[in-house]
């Protein structure tokens, strides 16, 4: 693959065909872009944005529950309302709840999936099959304009009326009815429905480009089975994508006319049913946390490979248990209602087929394990977060087996041990694999090395502080404390102060993070074509740093036996 | 070489790309109306099997009386929109099988004839499948003029088949629970 190294050259000057006479400049180049570089890039951007507004609003509820009794919500109600007293209390209770939605939304439909589907997808996916562009650029660049309105109507329904007199809306990132319907008759909720609506369709675009682009535009030679890893975890996640999307559109839909027109598909009084909606919901929230996990698994297995100096131990494993995981993941969902009254039998269903789910995930933890073993492992950067990811991506997978259990989810439900789970797979899973992705490809994207020191000192002090925050959070749900409360008896005031002190922690990496992505474009290291040498051999090493804007004006022909 | 770039912006790659990208938002559409189908289809899976304790209607009790009993008992809750007082029926226990008839009391507070429809489930939810109605006024809607007062009758029995499923081995009571809604509200 070395010898399509230099093919690249030519291609900056002159653009390739009748439409690509000249590259745009100035602003006209990023937003009326149609490269996939660019717009993987403003993906990248965004999701750093959203990721600083959903971050803050967690911190203003980790400083909430430092202790017992209210200390922040009321003041910051009084502020915004003009309230006092009493008044004031119940206000800051209620918006204690919003900060709780929108940091969820913002988190799951404005971080991890416009960073891990957004960017890297749209930016690596493409190069890595050695395809000049997506398929669509036009529709990359409408997928990636529709995500800040979204973001923006989200924001937004935070400063509408929500329930009588109060603003925001408050039922969480699940919006159940009846709260969300008869509960909240202000039009925040709508404000939320459209921001999903539109966020929905931006991401249904964004896998029908992604998916023709794999399928139809990989390079001569490069069949599916030879293809990187982290293409076939784009590939299954845009699947999942298509699947399940649509679906939390039809579901939101019909709350919005229950809502707005008279409807009742959630209303008992017309005959119809709430609990339909949670089906609906975790028809689609199901498969969505593992399309919010199953790139980033693409991402390890790259640099796990490349750290370690070895092609990654069981390849067809490793893409068939993408596949399986994504199947499986569909017909898992009422494990999350194993409270709403469902029989015995149908119980057992779920708790067997959810814990079906451990098996090709396990296959992937071991894969990348064997792939470590017996490897030439040097552990920069990006290393650090790829095995980071992988030993708390564990930990929450077997609190996911835990919680699999419909007996001990009867104790658990709804309480802090189900959110420490979720985070530990997302806030910690998630959220490493996209820094691992940032530190790996960061000398790609932009051409330069940040600073070795300043990247080491952002892991270990984020490693301890996510820890920090969310290890304690299974005691406080192993001892019943209820997720989603504004206040707490004493006797969960330990464990809550270490998580909020484990929130400053965590402030204190981001600081860091910011600090040396600056430093970094600043001192302009000039990173090379490939900084990390023999073990990183997919097709985008081949090209310059950063790559030329339009790529593979001849296309590589991939003729090695493991291109993976 | 060179050109190999061209022909995919032009000729059947662009094709290809275009009939993928076409049968993709099929599916995406497909998916939205498989959403929407769910609402019939998840109506008829829980009267078909009972679910969320949904009750079944009957004609009449073909299988017979058995010598176990069971107690039921009843259940009323109101919507704030709906004026009017309504008496559950006093618990009852009878031998399975056998055929029951009971009056809830519904007394419209109002001082304009309103019309009120009543939904129904049963706890434990999987007793459900087991409880049927013959008659029943929550069938049909209600009206009741200013300050009336009506006996509303549920001619009911529990399938003795019910002995015969292992969950619900250790039921000794069940619940029958109405919500009163006035139809004439929003969602009519």
């Amino acid at each position: 693959m070395a010898n399509t190294a230099n093919l690249e050259a030519h291609a900056t000057g002159h653009g390739h065909a009748s439409h690509d006479h000249h590259t745009p400049t100035g602003w006209r180049r990023w937003v009326y872009s149609t490269n996939h570089k660019d717009i993987g890039i403003m993906y990248l951007v965004f999701s750093i944005i959203a990721g600083v507004i959903g971050g803050l609003l967690s911190g203003a509820m980790r400083m909430e529950l430092q202790e017992p009794g209210i200390q922040i919500f009321h003041g910051l109600a009084a502020m915004s309302y003009g309230l006092e007293g009493d008044a004031a209390l119940d206000a800051g209770k209620h918006m204690f709840n919003v900060f709780v939605s929108a940091h969820a939304l913002i988190m799951v439909f404005f971080t991890v999936m416009p960073a891990t589907m957004g960017g890297f997808a749209n930016y690596f996916a493409p190069l890595m099959i050695g395809a000049p562009d997506t398929a669509f650029p036009r529709i990359n660049n409408v997928a990636f304009w529709l995500l800040p309105p979204a973001l923006l109507l989200t924001v937004l329904s935070m400063f509408f009326e929500g329930p009588a007199g109060a603003l925001g809306f408050g039922g969480g990132w699940t919006a159940y009815p009846p709260l969300s319907t008869s509960g909240h008759p202000g039009p925040a909720t709508d404000f939320v429905i459209f921001s999903l609506h539109v966020a929905g369709v931006s991401s249904i675009l964004g896998a029908i480009n992604l998916i023709t682009t794999i399928l139809n535009m990989r390079a001569p030679g490069m069949t599916l089975h030879k293809m990187p890893l982290f293409a076939w975890s784009v590939l299954v996640t845009a699947f999942l994508l298509l699947l399940a999307l649509p679906v939390l559109a039809g579901a939101i839909t019909m709350m919005l006319t229950d809502r707005n027109f008279g409807t009742t598909f959630f209303n008992p009084d017309g005959g119809g049913d709430p609990i339909l909606y949670q089906h609906l919901f975790w028809f689609f929230g199901h498969p969505e946390v593992y399309i919010m996990i199953l790139p980033g698994f693409g991402i390890v297995s790259h640099i796990v490979a490349t750290f370690s100096r070895k092609p990654v131990f069981g390849y067809m494993a490793m893409a068939y248990a993408m596949v399986a995981i994504g199947f499986v993941g569909f017909v898992v969902w009422a494990h999350h209602m194993y409270t709403t009254g469902l029989s015995l039998d149908v119980q057992r269903y779920f708790v067997a087929a959810t814990m079906v789910i451990a098996v090709p995930t396990g296959v992937k933890i071991f894969s990348w394990i064997a792939t470590m073993w017996g490897g030439s492992i040097t552990f920069r950067i990006p290393m650090l977060w790829a095995i980071g990811f992988i030993f708390l991506f564990t930990v929450g997978g077997v609190t996911g087996v835990v919680l699999a259990n419909a007996g001990a989810d009867r104790a658990l439900h709804d309480t802090y041990y189900v959110v420490a789970h979720f985070h530990y797979v997302l806030s910690l899973g998630a959220v490493f694999s996209i820094f691992a992705g940032w530190y790996y490809w960061y000398p790609k994207m932009f051409g330069y090395m940040y600073n070795e020191f300043l990247g080491k000192l952002h892991f270990w002090v984020m490693f301890a502080g996510v820890n920090l925050i969310f290890f304690p959070q299974h005691f406080l749900g192993l001892a019943g404390m209820p997720r989603r409360y504004i206040d707490y008896p004493d006797a969960f005031a330990l464990w809550n102060r270490v998580s909020s002190i484990g929130y400053y922690v965590t402030f204190v990496a981001m600081i860091i993070f910011f600090y040396a992505t600056w430093e970094a474009s600043r001192k302009k290291r000039p990173a090379g074509d490939n900084p990390w040498g023999d073990g990183a051999t997919t097709l985008e090493w081949t090209l310059s740093s950063p790559p030329p804007f339009h790529q593979f004006s001849t296309l590589p022909k991939i003729e090695s036996k493991d291109a993976h | 070489m060179a050109d190999t770039t061209a022909s995919y912006h032009q000729t059947e790659p662009g094709k290809r790309n275009k009939r993928v990208a076409v049968m993709l938002a099929g599916v995406a559409a497909g998916m939205v109306g498989l959403a929407f189908a769910s609402v019939p289809l998840y109506q008829l899976f829980c009267q078909v099997t009972g679910f969320g304790g949904t009750t079944q209607v009957a004609s009449e009790n073909p299988k017979g009386v058995i010598a176990r009993d069971m107690k039921v008992r009843f259940d009323v809750n109101i919507d704030r929109a709906l004026d009017w007082t309504v008496t559950a029926a006093a618990p009852i226990t009878d031998q399975i099988g056998r055929v029951d008839t009971v009056n809830y009391i519904a007394t419209n507070n109002s001082d304009k004839p309103v019309t009120g429809q009543a939904i129904f489930n049963v706890v434990p939810e999987k007793a459900g499948y087991y409880f049927n109605k013959i008659e029943c006024f929550c069938f049909t809607e209600q009206t009741l003029q200013p300050g009336e007062t009506v006996e509303m009758p549920i001619v009911f029995f529990v399938d003795p088949d019910i002995d015969e499923n292992r969950e619900l081995d250790t039921i000794k009571e069940i619940t029958l629970s109405y919500t009163f809604y006035a139809s004439d509200s929003e969602g009519s």
